[in-house]
């Protein structure tokens, strides 16, 4: 079943002497529930998203899956990348398996054990074969499968189909929350692409640069499996894009102003 | 299904079609040729000894008394004592080689400021011949033996080391990242995915390390044990027996390209990379 994850006061900074990477993050997110995260390139994403798969600890606050703060990594809540990184040493189910072999199952069962996996994400054929000979889609789609393996509560998507060609995406993209709200999966998704956010999520929350900040939040209340061609997705989609320029003109531009303010000030 | 009767059929077919027989003996034409041109220049060599007089004492070096005396050793299983202490003096010294130098070189890869600092004084060590360390090796081990394979030691951490930091430093660090987001364990880590990773470079610092070995062991046999390829040598020399001795040469060549051989079909099977 999926788990609740809070951020609680979030704040980063890499060096001590560095400006904050991220503040005062401070949002919930519920069992199952589907949330994309979305800013500029740059404001933080992937740091809020490393810190959640217990990746990064933050400087200031702390993240609390089910309540519990968190310390380490797990293979409860796992995350997916924008590379897939598979090990090319290993043939395809090996690696579909690794979380399982890490969680102490042999080889053997844990091989076993991912097989319907490796159907369902249509990799029937492909079981055997050297990570290497695999399309890049087929290759995320065995990250995919090693995510959900080990029955995360919650996984984590870092931009993890930016680098697929448009086919490939649309059908992950569809696919995922599917796979999420039949097993319960409580996801977050980071990504700079509006149509990505609107298609994959029941909330989408904006980010801001230069301190990272939750700035905005937008609620997409559109029925499964969510068709690009709909009204209802253009008007989501139209309404997220202006609440994203709205942020990103005004708000950060007072922002950054204001931290300039400051620092003039202090010095 | 029927597919595979039909594929032993078929290779069992392609085994002896005219295709793959061609191509196997165009792969074998030119190390054939540089065979046969070694020889040649051997058979003058051993030509240009005999009609000189100062040397024609040498003139069993040609190929034809070396191979007869290659021939009697083999038949009378007298090569076999030499090439057995020659061989277990080196599988001891890559055994020594690699318990230390794997580990050495993990962790210094692993810690990158490691690498950097142990960069010069492991070059400036790896220079030094491992004959140099013989008058310590000596005094310091008891039997010769031990000695020999001190130097046999020496002589193989350092390409075991470098390799095998240097296929640490190329580790993919998402590859590290991914395996801890799945919960993998320290020794997991090493077992899973370090070791994998490294197995190539780890592999190609070992075909260095057997061939400096090789090269050294002979020479280090000279000097003080009783048994060995190199003690044949010398032995062959003092008993002015030169066809033994070119034939002891002969299969020092030999093995040593056995040795390499061996190296390189663990490097391609255990390689991951796509050709
Ligand atoms: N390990 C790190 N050390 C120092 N700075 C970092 C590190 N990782 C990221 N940063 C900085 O933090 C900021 C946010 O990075 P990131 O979270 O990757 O952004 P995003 O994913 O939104 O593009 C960037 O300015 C980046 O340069
Ligand atoms: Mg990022």
């Amino acid at each position: 079943m999926g788990a609740s994850l809070s951020i609680d006061y979030v704040t980063h900074q890499f060096s001590p002497s560095a400006a904050p990477t991220l503040k005062d993050i401070d949002t919930r997110i519920e069992p199952g529930e589907m949330v994309a995260l979305i800013g500029r390139s740059g404001c933080g994403k992937s740091t809020l998203l490393h810190m959640m798969a217990g990746l990064l600890i933050p400087s200031q606050g702390c993240i609390r899956i089910n309540s519990r703060q968190i310390s380490k990594p797990s293979a409860k809540w796992n995350m997916m990348f924008q590379k897939a990184s598979l090990y090319p040493w290993m043939s395809v189910k090996e690696n579909a398996a690794l979380g399982l072999m890490f969680a102490g199952l042999s080889k053997a069962e844990a091989v076993e054990k991912v097989d319907p996996l490796l159907d369902m994400l249509g990799l029937h054929d492909k079981k055997d074969v050297n990570v290497q000979s695999l399309s890049g889609g087929q290759q995320q789609r065995v990250a995919l499968a090693r995510s959900l393996a080990t029955d995360p509560d919650i996984l984590l998507l870092d931009e993890p189909f930016s680098a697929l060609d448009a086919f490939t995406r649309t059908a992950l993209q569809e696919e995922v929350p599917a796979i999420c709200r039949e097993r319960g999966i409580t996801m977050i998704i980071v990504t700079h692409d509006i149509d990505e956010a609107v298609a994959m999520a029941d909330r989408v929350l904006i980010m801001s640069q230069n301190p990272g900040r939750i700035v905005e939040e937008l609620e997409v209340d559109l029925p499964w499996p969510r068709r690009h061609m709909d009204n209802g997705f253009q008007t989501r989609r139209e309404e997220l894009m202006n609440r994203f320029k709205g942020t990103d003109n005004g708000l950060q531009g007072r922002q950054q102003h204001t931290a300039t303010d400051q620092s003039e000030s202090a010095a | 299904m029927s597919a595979g009767t039909t594929t032993s059929t078929s290779s069992a077919v392609s085994l002896f079609a005219p295709t793959k027989l061609v191509r196997l003996l165009s792969n074998l034409q030119y190390p054939a040729m540089g065979i046969t041109g070694l020889l040649f220049l051997w058979w003058i060599g051993g030509l240009l000894i005999q009609n000189n007089e100062n040397l024609s004492a040498f003139s069993a070096f040609a190929p034809a008394p070396a191979f007869q005396a290659l021939y009697d050793l083999v038949t009378s299983g007298e090569i076999w004592a030499p090439i057995t202490s020659s061989l277990y003096r080196i599988l001891v010294g890559m055994t020594w080689g690699i318990a230390i130098g794997v580990p050495v070189g993990v962790t210094i890869g692993y810690i990158g400021v490691a690498l950097k600092v142990a960069n010069v004084p492991f070059q400036f060590l790896r220079m030094i011949s491992p004959l140099a360390w013989m008058p310590i090796a000596v005094m310091a081990f008891e039997t010769w033996d031990s000695a020999i394979i001190f130097l046999l030691v020496m002589a193989t951490v350092w390409p075991i080391i470098f390799s095998t930091a240097h296929g640490v430093r190329r580790i993919d660090p998402n590859w590290f990242k991914v395996a801890r987001n799945l919960g993998a364990s320290g020794p997991q880590m090493l077992r899973r995915i370090i070791l994998p990773a490294i197995m190539t470079d780890v592999m190609a610092g070992i075909r260095l390390a057997v061939g400096v070995a090789w090269v050294v062991l002979v020479p280090a046999e000279y000097l003080g044990v009783t048994s060995g390829l190199g003690y044949a040598i010398n032995d062959a020399r003092d008993t002015l027996s030169y066809d033994y001795l070119a034939a002891v040469v002969l299969v020092i060549g030999i093995i040593g390209y056995g040795l390499d051989s061996v190296c390189n079909l663990l490097i391609k099977r255990f390689n991951w990379h796509v050709e």
